[in-house]
């Protein structure tokens, strides 16, 4: 491993001004370049840009991807969303941990070598997947598991391992008028200032516009209170997290569109007045950096931003902040936290982002697809996007279709899509249950399969998981609820302790120790967390429970328990270091986990004996 | 009518909340022409009555396999069981060590500790053999009702058997709803 | 409605506040107890603790931030929210290590008279035993974080009050801890005193001066014969929140 090299950490310091705003992005530099940020380094940092040591210590320790221990030469997270799941990235898991003779979330002995799991990384039309520092490795198979960890073992660095390795596939299965839009820069940005800024809300008002992120937000209220809004400065965020598990759109746009998508916020910064802007790249897609670069880069060459953009009296230029790791670093007023380099914590509200957001300043923070929609519309008119989808959900949605399918990738709809037609499109087959909009959305059955995708029934960011007959539901219900267990930012005391007792909950469930009773206990103990908690993240954690609960019910009644009550930790586990110690292993020295009515140890498998 | 079979024990606990049961004192006298006392350290009976007890009140939490033994056997002879002290709810004072890993407190009681002669961790089968850490009552079975306290006051013991013998849902007053 | 008509309804009352004040200041204001823990009248409130939340036109919502609007009809006192608050209690309770029969803060500790307050008596939950850092560095105070509940009070206060900064959160989820601003992370290493009003901010026994324990004895301290919602004199909020 590199030797820590304090010129090094001074020359990243410099490049980030020492702007304790960019303190998140520091520390994502010195994660990259030393795998790692100890303590010394960390309250050298703390100095650097004045902030107090435990400011430093507290966002190292949030983020997924930023560690205090140095985590060697080769960070592999493999992604862990139930469609990696389904594509075997357990079988691929142990190859790696054999191969590289590494434990997942252990250090290897050498310490070159960390391994772990992490939330879904957006790339579930391709898995199951990786990244390897950063960079994504997707289609793993067994086989290409053991090169990457031969190539690991001769310490061959990721540049000389083959380049196609890295490709990262952009499947657009079905085009609407979004997918199918090519247009040079700038021509949105010419319209809107032919009609200038009031005309182009008016226009972005009638196209009744919502925000693809999933909360449908009206797009042209929110950026008209924010204009109206009185303050030091107006921002513009993009918010480019796309956390939410089973959702890729935004990859796709970012790859395909990304002059759409800075053209959308510049429009959002006329109508405002900013002249700032910000996108927020989840760290997953770290690897998209150098391309979205480029594209600004060429934009500012276009005159297309910065300095008086096409000749106009207007600036704006966009900087691109990356997160660390963090699901809940999507919800925008968390988001904002970590662009101000902080933990991802969400606010209180209100008062909200659209009046105090970045700095406490009027801010608008959209989706990436909110973004290139405002483009089109702008470009387009507000009619072009009204000929499409429900009265009110209008235009198209796009969905990022994975699981049991034959076709995955993006698939542009009009809202108003029922789900039957979209699982008919992508050949999926004997289908028993599709997760609509993540696991914070909504998890429906055959019956359902006639509703629709739109923000008055079915909505969605984008995720759309499909599942056939041959998936245990619950593994899928224990795969969500452990992915908000891993991610509750922790502020508030329902989800904070919630989702972990739901995690408990449900693994009890499944090891097939829950009685009936616990059942009734479990949903409310779920609707205490939803009811409140201070964010989305707590109140949808316990969606995947609870529909399922709803809708799924035998599916549980068929892993009950016929006894009263059975512990939910391992019994006869708790007797193992004292077995260890004393160096015994009769009958005495067991506990069996159930106890039959008429007195105890019964054990049904076979360890225990009555004393 | 006739009386209400208690059964009471102390697992991992003090017997503070025995002691505390028979500062009733003179009410005893008046509870005793409803309830008689099966099982319990203050008879010495050592098995449960086989035909079924009204209630068992327990105390301390669950520390080794013989704890989790004597728990099952009072859950399934016990109409109603009664975790009955802080250390039954929470593990309480021998919960303590649920912060160090059994090596270290075996190593401290057998192989290090001043004053050991013959280092080594004990092997016979008739010791019982510690969990990994203590555990409060409902984690192992279920349980009907709860008097908090270390130990719960005197009262809250009358208030609980009175309700029960009245067939009333018990309820504590602020005063006997306490921690500590 | 005239434009200055200021009053709402609190579980059936018409109250009166003023403009600006978030349910918790008007209620307090008007001798009404609203179970909290990390809203505090002299610090910008948190909202993390969840304890206050309150049906707000029927929704649920944090009494402790949420501003009052004219006519705003809300619930507080109802066996739907007492339920709720004792299972966020019991949560409080599982997660950390609560002793309270050794505890030196018992008898006078919020987060055990919230409890009791709630109706709580047993935890509920299955206990999560974490194991958290004890720091006895400092010569006059001591944190001892298992009986944190992590609602920032000592953080705020030691900036807001002290201007010191020496506490901060870190870690996320569950594993969320308050750490100590100094190179060791040692309390001892930092520049907190036990003048600081940080000192004595903490609702629960996990930031306590040492040598002041049991001095009151059982029976004397301040929540063993009243309960908490009859007990503190209502916290006049401070001249610089009143709007
Ligand atoms: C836990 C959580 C995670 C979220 N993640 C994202 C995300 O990854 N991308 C996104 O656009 N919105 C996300 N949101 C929604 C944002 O808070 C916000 O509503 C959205 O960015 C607004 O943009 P829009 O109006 O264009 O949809 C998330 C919300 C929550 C509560
Ligand atoms: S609901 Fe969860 S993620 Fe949201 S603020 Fe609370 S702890 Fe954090
Ligand atoms: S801090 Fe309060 S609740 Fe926790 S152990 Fe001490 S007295 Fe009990
Ligand atoms: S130490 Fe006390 S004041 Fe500080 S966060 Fe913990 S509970 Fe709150
Ligand atoms: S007092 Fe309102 S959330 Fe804690």
């Amino acid at each position: 491993m590199q030797a820590v090299d304090y010129r090094q950490i001074n020359r990243i310091l410099d490049e980030h001004r020492r702007d304790p705003l960019r303190l998140v992005q520091i520390l994502v530099r010195i994660q990259h370049d030393y795998g790692g940020c100890p303590p010394a380094v960390r309250d050298y940092i703390a100095k650097a840009v004045n902030v107090p040591q435990a400011q430093v210590h507290g966002v190292v320790e949030f983020y997924h991807f930023l560690s205090p221990e140095r985590l060697g030469d080769y960070r592999i997270y493999l992604s862990d969303n139930i469609t990696d799941r389904m594509l075997g990235n357990e079988r691929i898991m142990a190859v790696l941990q054999q191969d590289l003779q590494v434990r997942r979330g252990q250090p290897r002995a050498d310490g070159r070598v960390h391994l772990d799991y992490t939330s879904c990384t957006g790339l579930c039309d391709q898995g199951p997947a990786l990244l390897v520092n950063g960079r994504p490795i997707t289609r793993l198979t067994p086989a290409l598991a053991g090169e990457i960890a031969e190539r690991i073992n001769a310490a061959e660095p990721l540049d000389a391992w083959p380049a196609h390795w890295f490709q990262v596939e952009e499947s657009l299965r079905l085009a609407g008028p979004v997918l199918a839009a090519r247009s040079e820069p700038g021509r949105a940005l010419q319209a809107a200032f032919q009609q200038g800024p009031e005309r182009l809300l008016k226009e972005i008002d009638r196209s009744g516009l919502r925000g693809r992120g999933g909360a449908g937000f009206r797009t042209a209220l929110k950026w008209r209170v924010s204009r109206d809004a009185p303050g030091k400065a107006h921002y513009v965020v993009c918010n480019a997290d796309e956390g939410e598990p089973g959702t890729f759109k935004d990859r796709t746009l970012l790859t395909r569109f990304a002059d759409e998508v800075f053209e959308g916020m510049t429009l959002g910064a006329y109508v405002i007045g900013a002249e700032q802007g910000f996108l927020y790249l989840r760290a997953e897609y770290g690897w998209l950096y150098p391309h979205l670069v480029a594209v600004l880069a060429r934009r500012r060459a276009e005159h297309l931003l910065g300095h008086q953009i096409l000749g106009h009296d207007f600036n704006f230029d966009i900087d691109i902040h990356l997160g660390a790791g963090a699901y809940v670093a999507g919800e925008e007023s968390a988001l904002i936290e970590s662009l101000e380099g902080q933990r991802a914590v969400p606010r209180t509200r209100p008062p909200y982002t659209a009046t105090h957001g970045y700095l406490h300043q009027p801010t608008i923070c959209n989706n990436v697809e909110t973004f290139v929609k405002t483009t089109l519309i702008a470009r387009n008119g507000a009619d072009w996007f009204l000929a499409s989808g429900t009265r009110h959900s209008p235009g198209t949605k796009l969905l990022s279709v994975s699981g049991d399918v034959a076709r995955p990738g993006i698939y542009e709809y009009p809202f108003g899509v029922s789900v039957q037609t979209i699982l008919d499109a992508c050949g999926a087959t004997d289908t028993q249950a599709v997760q609509v909009g993540g696991p914070s959305g909504t998890c429906i059955t055959p019956l359902e399969f006639g509703r629709a995708i739109s923000f008055e029934d079915l909505s969605t960011g984008g995720s759309f998981m499909v599942f056939n007959r041959s998936r245990d539901m619950l593994a899928v219900v224990q795969n969500f609820t452990h992915f908000f267990a891993g991610e509750s930012c922790g502020f508030c005391t329902p989800c904070r302790v919630g989702t972990q007792l739901l995690r408990q909950s449900i693994d009890k469930i499944m090891a097939g120790h829950a009685s009936a009773r616990e059942l009734a206990d479990i949903a409310e103990t779920a609707s205490t967390i939803r009811s409140m908690s201070h964010c989305g993240l707590g109140q949808t954690c316990a969606n995947p429970l609870l529909d399922t609960l709803q809708r799924m019910r035998p599916l549980y009644e068929s892993r009950l328990t016929s006894l009263d009550f059975v512990p939910g930790f391992d019994l006869d586990g708790a007797l193992a270091p004292a077995r260890e110690l004393s160096r015994r292993d009769d009958a005495a020295a067991h506990l069996g986990q159930r106890c039959d009515e008429l007195g105890c140890i019964v054990n049904s498998e076979g360890a225990g004996a009555r004393r | 009518m006739s009386k209400l079979r208690i059964a009471t024990c102390s697992l991992a606990g003090c017997f503070g909340c025995h002691m505390s049961f028979l500062d009733l004192d003179e009410q005893l006298a008046g509870l005793a022409e409803q309830i008689e006392l099966d099982r319990s350290p203050l008879t010495d009976i050592k098995h449960l009555a086989g035909d079924g007890i009204d209630i068992g009140l327990i105390e301390g939490g669950v520390c080794n396999a013989e704890n989790v033994h004597t728990l099952r056997e009072f859950r399934s002879r016990c109409r109603i069981l009664v975790a009955v002290g802080a250390c039954a709810l929470t593990g309480g004072v021998p919960a303590l060590r649920n912060g160090i890993p059994l090596a270290a407190c075996l190593g401290e009681a057998y192989l290090h500790g001043p004053g050991i002669e013959a280092a080594g961790v004990p092997d016979d089968p008739e010791l019982p053999l510690l969990l990994d850490r203590v555990y409060p009552l409902h984690e192992v079975v279920r349980i009907d009702h709860v008097l908090p306290g270390c130990p719960p006051p005197a009262a809250a013991f009358h208030a609980l058997l009175t309700a029960i013998i009245a067939g009333q849902p018990p309820a504590l007053e602020y005063a006997l709803r306490r921690f500590d | 409605m005239n434009g200055n008509d200021f009053t709402f309804v609190l579980d059936g009352e018409n109250i009166r506040f003023e403009p600006g004040q978030t349910i918790m200041e008007a209620a307090t204001q008007a001798g009404i107890y609203i179970p909290h823990l990390c809203y505090h009248a002299d610090y910008r409130p948190r909202g993390s603790c969840k304890l206050c939340t309150v049906k707000i036109n029927g929704r649920f919502g944090s009494a402790c931030t949420m501003p009052v609007q004219p006519g705003m009809q809300i619930d507080n006192d109802t066996d739907e929210l007492t339920a709720m608050r004792r299972r966020l209690v019991q949560m409080l309770f599982v997660e950390g290590n609560h002793y309270c029969p050794h505890c030196e803060k018992s008898g006078n500790c919020q987060l055990q008279a919230v409890a009791y307050h709630v109706g709580m008596t047993d935890s509920h939950y299955p206990h999560f035993y974490p194991l958290r850092q004890l720091d006895a560095s400092h010569p006059d105070m001591l944190l001892d974080r298992d009986r944190c509940i992590a609602c920032e009070l000592c953080v705020r206060a030691s900036l807001e009050s002290d201007g010191k900064a020496v506490f901060g959160l870190a870690g996320r989820g569950s594993r969320t801890r308050v750490v100590v601003n100094s190179e060791s992370g040692l309390l001892g290493d930092s520049d907190f005193s036990a003048d600081d009003v940080a000192a004595r901010i903490c609702p629960t026994g996990a930031l306590i001066p040492k040598r002041e324990a049991y001095l009151r004895p059982i029976g004397a301290r301040q929540y063993d014969l009243r309960d908490i919602a009859h007990n503190a004199p209502p916290d006049p909020p401070s001249p610089e929140q009143m709007p």
